[in-house]
């Protein structure tokens, strides 16, 4: 018997995973531990099971599978301020094998999430570029900002849309207001909203979420009032439309070829409806002014639209239309951020190929 | 205070927002997603009744005025109705039936049925004609008026060619430089715009938090 003992001891030569350490796992809300593991030098090793074991308790618990090339396990199943400890089992064809078990841990909510510090930094050196600048912009030092052609054919337009006795149509995405774009997009619309008051051109803001509806006629609102016209305000020239992608393009589309509006402005977050709405508008023979943030719909509006607003030029567009100095400071800060993006991109590159130095890992 | 209370409720919810994004901590994370979730939805829910009578104020001054197409504001209106009626009393679908009939015979009409055969096939038909916009753009795109355009019908030949097997079997190397076109030019161009809009969204947040950019607010001081 004895003899049987030892030779399936000595039969099972299968090396269990060694150095097996649990740990808090870090800038997490808690509830999770985090194990890590030297894997088993054998070759026959299929995967390795995941054993947990709480404080007071005789019994080990399968918690999970890993695959044999892995050597970190996060265990997310488990409760803040109880004491746990591991152990992995390496499992082959035939046979299994124990590793020692872990020291016990145990888990905790962390108060500062450090994986998002580059982004901390970075926030901070672009908020006190854009600081700087506004201070320049209130000393009223002059800040050169570039043409942007789409936003100075705003007046133009309006002009046009006036002379033609017809109507702007504005639609300000099909986002919610939670998306910086539809923020910026009622930004602009308070801007041309202001002019349109001035010409007395009749404005047209279909809508598609309420919370943006209610938004948009209390910008449109608030910009006749600033205007000297709040009589010509008029509750119908926002309205909500319905909150279904498709039909609320066939009623965009419906305003387009009934209204034939001078002027479309397209500006905020759009999806596939991008082009349906582009090319109606396109055969009206309206100028048409886009803006989005949406990198796949950017195409569709270059194509179909006279101008279009690409990317960041939205976020820039209030600015660039009030000619606010406080506003115009902030642009300035955020083209001197992506100069900086820019030279830290090409140093980056530079140290990589020359002294192939892990430079990406900084980042 | 009109102005000022609806700033200093951006304010202390900004900063908290931010703040928010690098404390993992249970008390700060809950306190974000009852307001993303929670808090946001009953806003929602009230914003959705004055959407409501958005639609029913602006259909009437339509029929009122006899606006071109007036007649269908009424179907607008009647479909309104009936839709919410069936919503509101006749169940969701036949496993939880409401007081209303939703069926006569073999034909259902409760929500999921109008959802599903109104609804769907009509949003579908207009997505399909997204195909038709795109060849009447892609025809307006790829006339070569000026280099940029040269440039992008030159992109577009190259990489339709490289997609289907005839650019293999014309130029072998074909699919790759496709590729090629594809991640590297491409996703660099994507890449700038991203930075630009990574940027542009901060400042926004940063102008709105902080005051500076009031054009939400109708602009002024």
């Amino acid at each position: 018997m004895t003899l049987s003992l030892s030779l399936i001891f000595l039969l099972s030569s299968l090396s269990p995973p060694t150095d097996v350490i649990a740990r808090d796992k870090p800038n997490d809300s808690g509830g999770a531990i985090l194990l890590t593991w030297t894997r088993s030098s054998d070759t026959t090793v299929v995967s390795y099971r995941v054993l947990r074991q709480t404080e007071g308790k005789a019994t080990w618990d399968t918690v999970g599978l890993a695959g044999r090339l892995a050597n970190r396990f996060t265990d997310d199943e488990v409760q803040d301020g109880i004491r746990y400890r591991y152990q992995i089992l390496t499992v082959s064809e035939t046979e299994t094998a124990e590793s020692a078990p872990s020291e016990y841990t145990v888990c905790s909510p962390q108060w500062f999430n450090f994986d998002r510090m580059p982004a901390v930094i970075g926030t901070i050196i672009f908020t006190c570029l854009i600081v700087f600048f506004i201070g320049r912009a209130k000393r009223n030092i002059k800040l050169f900002i570039r043409r942007i052609a789409g936003l100075d054919a705003v007046e133009e337009a309006l002009g046009r849309a006036t002379e033609m006795g017809r109507g702007i149509l504005y639609v300000p995405g099909l986002s919610s207001i939670d998306d910086v774009a539809t923020i910026a997009s009622m930004n602009i619309l308070g801007e041309v909203a202001k002019k349109t008051a001035k010409f007395g051109t009749p404005l047209i803001v279909p809508l598609r979420d309420p919370i943006v509806y209610t938004v948009a006629r209390e910008v449109v609102k608030e910009s006749y009032t600033a205007a000297g016209r709040a009589d010509a305000f008029n509750q119908d020239m926002v309205f909500y439309v319905t909150d279904q992608q498709f039909a609320f393009a066939a009623a965009v589309d419906g305003i387009m070829v009934r209204e034939k509006p001078a002027t479309n402005f397209f500006i905020g977050m759009f999806w596939a409806e991008s082009l349906i709405l582009a090319e109606t508008g396109a055969t009206t023979g309206a100028i048409q002014i886009a803006g989005t943030d949406a990198v796949s719909q950017l195409p569709f509006f270059i194509t179909a639209c006279d101008y279009t607003l690409i990317g960041e030029e939205l976020y820039a567009a209030s600015a660039y239309l009030s000619r606010e100095p406080l506003l115009l400071g902030a642009i300035k800060g955020q083209d001197y951020s992506k100069l900086l993006i820019l030279v830290l991109i090409v140093v980056s590159t530079i140290l990589a190929l020359t002294a192939n130095l892990p430079v990406q890992n900084i980042f | 205070m009109k102005r000022r209370l609806p700033l200093m409720i951006v304010l202390v919810l900004g900063i908290f927002g931010a703040v928010a994004f690098v404390i993992p901590h249970p008390i700060v994370k809950s306190i974000d997603e009852t307001m993303r979730n929670d808090v946001l939805r009953i806003i929602t829910a009230f914003s959705l009744v004055l959407g409501v009578g958005s639609i029913i104020q602006h259909h009437l001054i339509k029929i009122r005025r006899k606006a071109e197409h007036w007649p269908f504001s009424y179907i607008a209106l009647i479909s309104l109705a009936v839709s919410a009626a069936i919503g509101l009393f006749g169940g969701i679908d036949p496993a939880s039936p409401g007081i209303l009939p939703t069926h006569i015979g073999g034909f259902s009409f409760h929500m999921q049925a109008l959802y599903d055969n109104i609804m769907i096939p009509l949003a579908s038909t207009m997505f399909a004609l997204l195909a038709f916009f795109m060849a009447s753009a892609a025809y307006r795109a790829f006339r070569a008026r000026n280099l940029e355009a040269t440039l992008l019908l030159i992109a577009a030949f190259i990489l339709m060619l490289g997609a289907v097997p005839l650019g293999r079997m014309l130029i072998r190397p074909l699919p790759d430089f496709a590729e090629w076109i594809l991640t590297v030019p491409n996703t660099a161009a994507k890449r700038g715009i991203m930075f630009g809009i990574g940027l542009g969204s901060i400042a926004t947040s940063l102008k709105i938090i902080l005051g500076i950019e009031r054009g939400w607010l109708g602009g002024g001081g």
